[in-house]
């Protein structure tokens, strides 16, 4: 799964014998060793979670958010390299305004999706700059319906019912793949999504962490705006109800 | 003492040495002609620039309209371009694409109305290829009421946008001079639309059927034809709805003729089969 391409990997621009650009794929393992982001796609919109680990009991809670409003209809989480996150999130920005004043109307999450995309893999083709290191999920609710995709370090995007990033994405992935998500509410989806955060948050080498969620739905107004309180709360709850009951097995 | 003047006039060496005089006349002629140059230079401070200008600039001296119906949109215009008095063309086309489904009538200055929507098509295929699916008449408008306000003091263009597009479904836009963009059920343009306020504010109704739009854009159109001199030809309508693009021609002669018009003949020559007046009766 992982090999060292020695002496093929010093700069991205240098491909290896068996066709790879290794500096691509070790921005990917960037991505791998942060929290877990979890995106799902719901029936009538899209839940955003992550798993944001506590590097210090000092921190305030709230602080440091990795989930960002990209405009009013879309937001993305990000994992991995919190700076890189931070430019690729400010450039999404800057894109969806100037869609809207140039067209006019709210920019489509297709088309926010590709030039995200764009702007990443920009970012793999010259030897004087680095890959971001990290990973986007984005999703927004146009006029087509909600839509969830996701950006990797190297560029592409694909559009997804469910995807998961960070640490514990594979066991995410296996969660994600058991919900019937053609059913969900987006209220249903945040409870699932706080039980998938917590069950893939491994105790022993990460302490602390804060659960941060957003949505963008038909109860929302279709608008990305911060789980609201009370039912992160209840979120919480049965997230850590599910745990126990897990534990007692 | 014959101190006449005629003994002046020979003590005068000035008047009476031939070359003096001719040099004296000379001086009067560049006199008189200096002083008409000064009063033409008076004058042309008085002159506008556009007077100054030997030919007219191409204008639609036009008839514009734009109606939603129940399902789409019909647009409608004249076909009369003039250079000042003269009739440049009679057949003109003041509806163009911009793409498939979104059409825009032209009025004002047809050189400017052309050059923004070549810059609209342009942009409009662009976006089209980039978003993988056809543009909305929104952001069509958009574009050229971007392009009208931005370029506002160069340009002098009055246009409608209509189209069909499938989450709004038919809308029409209307953007006058200055670069205002309004969304309207229906909208009326060029210098014929002065005379077609009133007529719309009687006859307007939402959610009409496809075929009395048609005949409510043709009537106006040939209402204003009658009564602006700007305003002439045949009447051209686009019709545009979900299944597609109709265009209609309307001849002339087809249209019909309003209060005191004349009825329209073919050559002056048949009125000489006519039997012979009838003597005048005292």
């Amino acid at each position: 799964m992982s090999s060292i391409g020695t002496g093929y990997d010093l700069s991205v621009t240098t491909f290896s014998p068996d066709g790879r650009v290794f500096q691509i794929e070790y921005a990917a393992k960037a991505v791998d060793n942060s929290g877990t982001v979890v995106g799902i796609k719901c029936k009538d919109g899209i839940v955003l979670g992550v798993e944001k680990l506590i590097a210090s009991k000092m921190m305030l809670p709230g602080s440091n958010r990795r989930i960002h409003a990209v405009h009013r209809q879309s937001g993305m989480a990000v994992a991995g390299l919190a700076a890189d996150g931070r430019q690729i999130v400010t450039r999404a920005k800057a894109e969806a305004t100037n869609y809207q004043s140039v067209y006019g109307e709210p920019i489509p999450v297709k088309e926010l999706a590709e030039r995200v995309a764009s702007y990443v893999h920009l970012c793999t083709l010259y030897w004087w700059l680095r890959p971001f290191g990290c990973g986007i999920i984005l999703g927004g609710y146009d006029r087509d319906g909600p839509q969830l995709y996701m950006v990797e370090p190297s560029g592409v995007s694909y559009r997804y019912f469910g995807a998961a990033i960070g640490k514990g994405r594979q066991a995410a992935k296996t969660e994600i793949e058991k919900l019937k998500l053609f059913e969900l509410t987006c209220r249903q989806g945040v409870i699932e999504v706080a039980k998938i955060i917590y069950g893939v948050h491994d105790e022993a080498k990460d302490k602390a962490f804060e659960l941060e969620m957003s949505w963008v739905c038909d109860e929302s107004n279709r608008q990305h705006q911060k789980v609201p309180d009370d039912l992160l709360e209840e979120a919480k709850a049965a997230a850590k109800a599910a745990l126990e009951e897990m534990d007692a097995d | 003492m014959n101190t006449s003047r005629a003994s002046s006039l020979r003590n005068s060496p000035f008047i009476y040495h031939s070359a003096q005089n001719f040099l004296f006349r000379l001086g009067i002629l560049l006199f008189i002609y200096y002083s008409f140059s000064f009063i033409d230079l008076y004058r042309k401070k008085t002159w506008t620039r556009r007077q100054a200008i030997s030919t007219p600039p191409t204008l639609w001296g036009t008839t514009i309209i734009g109606v939603t119906y129940n399902g789409g949109v019909v647009l409608g215009a004249d076909s009369r371009t003039s250079t000042g008095m003269y009739v440049a063309n009679r057949a003109s086309d003041k509806i163009t694409q911009l793409t498939d489904n979104v059409y825009l009538c032209r009025s004002g200055s047809a050189a400017d109305s052309q050059i923004v929507s070549d810059y609209v098509r342009y942009f409009l295929h662009q976006h089209t290829i980039q978003l993988g699916q056809p543009a909305t008449v929104k952001v069509a408008a958009n574009l050229v009421r971007l392009l009208a306000y931005n370029n506002k003091n160069m340009l002098q263009t009055g246009l409608i946008i209509g189209g069909w597009d499938k989450y709004e479904g038919g809308k029409i836009f209307g953007i006058p001079l200055g670069g205002t963009i309004l969304e309207l059920p229906f909208a009326i343009g060029g210098s014929g639309s002065t005379y077609l306020y009133g007529f719309f504010d009687q006859v307007w109704k939402e959610g009409m059927t496809r075929e009395e739009a048609e005949q409510l854009v043709v009537k106006a159109v040939s209402l204003a034809i009658a009564r602006d001199g700007a305003s002439g030809g045949v009447v051209r309508t686009v019709t545009i709805n979900s299944e597609g693009v109709t265009r209609k021609f309307y001849p002339g002669d087809t249209l019909p003729l309003w209060h005191e018009e004349l009825e329209p003949q073919n050559s002056l020559l048949d009125i000489l089969s006519a039997p012979s007046p009838d003597p005048m009766v005292s």
